[in-house]
Parts: structure tokens; sequence; C-alpha cells
């Protein structure tokens, strides 16, 4: 394992902590280790790319940062929080709130809006309607969406969907911003418009953490985690 | 928030209208089912209960035993006479009475024969106004029946037009009854009812001969004196007829009913056909309702990526619920609707219809509270419906419901 250098945000907080995570499946008799003892961190500010072969456990890792998952052994601490003592709605309350997602499959809902789509988190954290309206035309004019507010997803095409999908996961103003093979789906000129902004949002102080199979995209990170059979391979910084 | 849910779930019944539509139909039909029989049922009512109330609430009306519906017609099995007229008039509490008889005759006018009723009505002053109150009829041209006459006929409304006879009658016309020519005197308006548009009175004693029918009486009404309670009457001249015909009591082989009591007894036939019928509707309802949940399970099947991107950005549980049970309210809500507009309008039609065949015997009045509550029914139909396949939804786990595909 290589040693990580000391970086700007080295001494900025940890807003995220695995430790010796595992997750089994149980497929008949077989037991499918997919994780095995992942220790890791994510501090406040930084850009993390977990990088790692098809099959090695990224997304699987991502669901457990995401708090879509909980492991089968080991802990999560958000916030000196262990999330295995937190219910299920609470859990999703505490993923309204500080995780927005970033898709591969962008995961629109094709019966509403740009907009409607943006506004989607908002609706569960009692915000005035006015004001959900406003951050949603905001973020879609950022992304420089703010002429398809009313086209659904069928109408845009794969680049502006992801589009989409990154105000979406904005909506909520969150800490950290989890994207899974953002641009998996994308031609080359729209992935590279995706990384730029996702970029742009690390440079506003968004912790981004980024998974992908592409070691093209690393140069993004501040910090890179290799992956391989469930296990943390080697970790470097940018 | 509550409005967010809303659009949410309409949106998705909406996106999906060929499915709601099929899904719907149970709801439609039975709603639609629903609507009109209690708009047309509550009409008939309204208008038969107006009919008897007109006839005023101080008259007994005295027929043979029979059910509400063979009054005047069980002539030939058990006989209301004169004796009993003359019982009658001589109760205490009755000013006057006044007996009427009637059968199908046989009528032939302008080459044409057809089968109408024929009544009998007595002479005197006092006892045709009192026949022509209970009846409700009222004169449009002519005369009435005076003292004297025998071959002279009064016409209901119907003959005033050629529909029957290929031409109209008029005043003088010759009509004939059971082979006997009649001179028509005058002609009553129209009621609302065909029979009663249709009806042709001859006086009583014509008719004896005629129809070789004597001393018989199809219905008598009496009228109460002024002051006199209508039921102290009543029970009085059942006790009185009870001794002339020589009946036990329970036994009467007669029955005296109030217009009131006429009325109510329509209104309770009418009351048991709505029951069964509604109760045929609520299957379809039942039907509806299944159809609704056995829906909404395939629309979370269907969604089931949209459920895990919900639970990703933030969506609890109890967001899941009250967007899956509020989308099938309004698949529930949207099929009342249709359901509403189609049995409304079907109530009218079979209104308008009526008006145009028979006249304004149907009574309709769209009833708000109705329309109300067969939307806030199939809402919570659907609702009810809803919550299982809701329930289901929430329980998926977001990891797995946003791999599935
Ligand atoms: N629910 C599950 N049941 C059984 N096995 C699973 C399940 N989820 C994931 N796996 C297995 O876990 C392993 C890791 O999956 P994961 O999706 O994390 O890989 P990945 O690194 O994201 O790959 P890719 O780059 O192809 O997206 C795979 O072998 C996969 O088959
Ligand atoms: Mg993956």
């Amino acid at each position: 394992m290589t040693q990580a250098k000391p970086h700007p945000s080295t001494h900025a907080p940890k807003i995220m902590e695995l430790q010796d995570v595992w997750k089994t499946y149980h497929l008949g008799d077989a037991d499918l280790n997919v994780l095995q003892g992942i220790n890791l961190h994510i501090k406040k500010g930084e850009f993390v790319a977990i990088i790692g072969p098809s099959g090695s456990g990224k997304s699987t890792l991502m669901n457990m940062v995401g708090l879509l998952d909980t492991p089968s052994r080991g802990q999560i601490i958000i916030e000196n929080t262990n999330i295995a003592k937190l219910k299920e709605d609470e859990l999703s309350k505490l993923r309204g709130k500080k995780i927005g997602f970033i898709f591969q499959q962008f995961n629109l809902i094709p019966t509403l809006t740009a907009l409607e789509n943006v506004m989607l988190p908002t609706i569960f954290q009692n915000m005035p309607k006015d004001e959900r309206l406003k951050i949603a035309t905001s973020l879609l004019t950022r992304v420089g969406l703010q002429d398809r507010l009313d086209h659904r997803p069928g109408q845009l095409s794969g680049g502006q969907q992801q589009r989409v999908a990154i105000a979406r996961s904005l909506a909520n103003n969150p800490e950290i911003i989890l994207a899974d093979e953002p641009t998996g789906n994308l031609d080359s000129t729209s992935g590279v418009a995706v990384m730029e902004m996702i970029q742009e949002l690390h440079k506003e102080g968004k912790t981004i953490v980024l998974i992908t199979h592409d070691p093209r995209l690393v140069k993004f990170a501040t910090r890179v985690i290799h992956i391989q059979d469930g296990k943390v391979e080697k970790e470097t910084v940018n | 928030m509550f409005k967010d849910y809303i659009t949410l779930a309409l949106n998705a019944v909406l996106r999906r209208r060929k499915r709601s539509i099929l899904t719907l139909l149970g709801i439609i039909i039975g709603i639609a089912a629903v609507v009109s029989l209690i708009t047309l049922g509550q009409g008939l009512k309204n208008s038969i209960s107006g009919q008897f109330n007109a006839l005023g609430s101080d008259k007994l009306i005295i027929s043979a035993k029979g059910d509400s519906f063979s009054i005047g017609l069980s002539t030939d099995a058990v006989k209301i006479t004169s004796d009993d007229l003359h019982i009658i008039q001589e109760t205490q509490g009755v000013s006057h009475a006044a007996g009427w008889i009637y059968q199908s005759g046989k009528i032939e006018f302008n080459g044409n024969v057809r089968y109408y009723s024929v009544s009998g009505y007595p002479l005197n002053k006092e006892e045709t106004t009192l026949l022509w109150q209970a009846s409700n009829y009222k004169l449009l041209t002519g005369r009435l029946l005076e003292e004297g006459d025998t071959y002279k006929a009064m016409l209901g409304y119907s003959y005033t037009n050629p529909e029957i006879f290929g031409k109209a009658l008029e005043l003088g016309s010759k009509i004939n009854i059971q082979g006997q020519d009649f001179k028509v005197v005058g002609f009553w308006d129209k009621t609302g009812s065909p029979q009663d548009d249709q009806g042709i009175i001859i006086p009583y004693q014509t008719y004896e001969e005629l129809f070789n029918k004597h001393d018989q009486l199809g219905i008598i009404i009496a009228q109460v004196q002024s002051g006199e309670n209508i039921d102290t009457v009543a029970e009085r001249m059942t006790k009185e007829l009870r001794k002339e015909r020589k009946v036990s009591e329970g036994k009467e082989d007669f029955s005296i009913q109030t217009p009131k009591q006429l009325g109510a007894a329509f209104g309770t036939v009418i009351d048991m056909v709505q029951v069964v019928l509604i109760g045929i509707a609520a299957i379809s309802l039942a039907v509806g309702g299944v159809g609704i949940t056995n829906t909404m399970y395939t629309n979370v099947l269907e969604r089931t990526r949209e459920i895990g991107l919900l639970k990703a950005v933030g969506a609890k549980r109890k967001d899941i619920i009250i967007i899956f049970v509020l989308e099938a309210g309004l698949y529930g809500l949207v099929g009342g609707l249709i359901g509403l507009l189609l049995g409304t309008s079907f109530a009218l039609i079979v209104e308008a219809a009526f008006h145009a065949a028979v006249g304004p015997l149907l009574d309709i009045q769209i009833d708000p509270y109705l329309l109300f509550g067969a939307l806030a029914f199939t809402f919570i139909l659907g609702c009810i419906a809803g919550i299982t396949p809701a329930r289901q939804a929430s329980k998926l786990s977001p990891v797995e419901a946003l791999r599935y595909d």
C-alpha cells in the first residue's frame, strides 16, 4: 500500500468513514464477499475517485457511501453517527439532505419534466414551493438547460439528461456528490462537459466521490482509491 | 408538499391513459349505474309522491284487497259494491264519498280498433268533483259529464292528437266503445301519466249495461271532514266495513289507504328495486377496486427503478406510500368522474325521453351530495385498493430497486 502524501485537504474534517466494511451475498450455498474489509474515509472538500475493474465492487461500495445499503459487517460513520443505529427512514432523511447522486443511467423519471425532476429531491424536505421552483430553475440554468425546463427526459439527449441529473443532485445543496460512472453512457464530448461540471462543483467546495473504471478520469480527482476484488489495493494522491 | 404528491400521482395516471381506462371500467360502470339509478329512482319517487300529494291528505282510498299494484283490478275476485259505498258515506267523519269502476274496453274510431281503459263515473256533481280531484284531472275543453248523460264520453288528452286513431278526436266526435256510439263532450288535460291520458270516462249506469257489470265499484274515494283525524276515520271505517262484509279482524278483503301511504308504498317498491340494482353495481365497484389493486401492482413493478430513485433522493416509506395510495385514489376518482358524467347523462336522457313520450312523470334533480359522495367514494375506494401495492413499493430496498431493469 502506498502511503498518501500530505495534501491541502488532509486537515479538513472527515465527513465519512468506513471501518472494515464487508458485503457478503449469499448465493445458494456459496458466500460471495463483494467487499472485504474496506477502510476508507472521505474528508470535506475532497475529490475522491474510486477506480477498479468491472466487478471489483465499486458500485457496491458507492451504495455504502451513499447510505443506500448497509454493510454485512463493519461500520459506516457519518458525522460521528454509526449508520447501523439509524432506521430506514432516518437514512432516507440523511441521504436526501447530505448526498446527491449522479448515476450512469441518469435515473430520471420519464413522466416528469426536467424542472420537475430537479425539484423531486426538494419535495421531501419541506421547502416552500416558490423557493423550490427558484432553486430548480437556477440549477437547470446553471447546467445550460434554461430553455429545456419543460422537456421530458425522452426529449433530451443523453448528455442533456445527465446534466438534468447533475442539477437534481444539487437540489438539496448536499455536502457530498456521488457519481457512479457518470460518463459511462455518454459520447466523449458530452462526457468531457459532464466531468467539467463535476470539477466545477468541487472547486465550489463540494465533496465529490467519483466511481469509474476509466483511468482517464482520475486526473480530475485529488485522491484516487484503487479497488480490486473488494479490497482497497492502493491510494494515490494527485 | 401534498400538492406535489398529487402532481406526481396525477402525472402517473395521465401518462398511462389506455391502461387507466381499462382499469377503470368496473368503477365507471358501477358509478354510472349507481348515479343514474339513484337519480332516476329519486325522480320517479318525487313525481309519484307529487301525484299522491295532489290528491290531498284528507282523502281515503278504499279498494278490494290487493297490493298497491292491483288496486281496482281485482274487481272479479273480491268486489266492492254500492253497499260498501253506502257504509263509507255513513261513516262518522266522512263528508262524502264516490266510487268508480274501470276496465279495458274495445274502442273504435276512424276505422281503427284499440283497447283502452274505460271508467264508469257517477254523474252526481259532488261525487264527480271528488273523483276529478282525486284523479288530478283538469278540464281541457268541453264539459264534464252531467246528470242525464247516457251515451256521452269524456276523453283523456291523448285523443286530441291523431297518434292513437290516425285522426284527432274533437268535441262532438262519435267514438265507438264496446260496439256503442258515444258522443265526445269533453277532454281533460295532460296529466303526466300515460294511462290517465289515454283514459275514457262514461256515465256509471251506461257502463253497467255496456260491460254487464252491475253494482260493482273499483275504487272508492272518501272525503274526510275537515278537523277529523284521517287515521281515526280510517279505523272507524274499517270496523264498519268488517261488520258489513262479515270478515274478521286481520282477514279483511278490502283495504283503506291514505294517499300518503300509497305514495310510500310505491316509494318502498322503488327503494327495493334500487337496493337490488345498487347491490349489483356494488359488485361492479368491488371488481373495479380489485382492478385498481392489480394495476397498481403492475405500476409498482414497472416503476421499481423510480421508487429506488425516490428513496435515493430522500423519500421515506411514508412518502412512497402516500404517492402510490394517492395515485390509486386518483384512478378511482377519474373512474368516478367518468361514471358520474355517464350516469348523469343517462338519467337526463331517460328524463327527456319520458317527457317527450309521456309527459312530466319523471322529475329528476341532480343531487350535489350524490355527485360529491360518489366522487369521495371512488377516491377512497381507489386509495384502499392502492394500500397493499403502495406498502409493497415502500418496502423495496433502494439498492435492489435501483438495480432493477
Ligand atoms: N445483489 C447482489 N446479489 C449478488 N451479487 C451481487 C449483488 N450485487 C452485486 N453483486 C456482485 O458483486 C460484484 C461487484 O458488483 P459491483 O456492481 O459493485 O461491481 P462494479 O465494480 O461496480 O462493476 P462495474 O464496473 O461493472 O459497474 C459483482 O460480481 C456482482 O455480480
Ligand atoms: Mg458499477
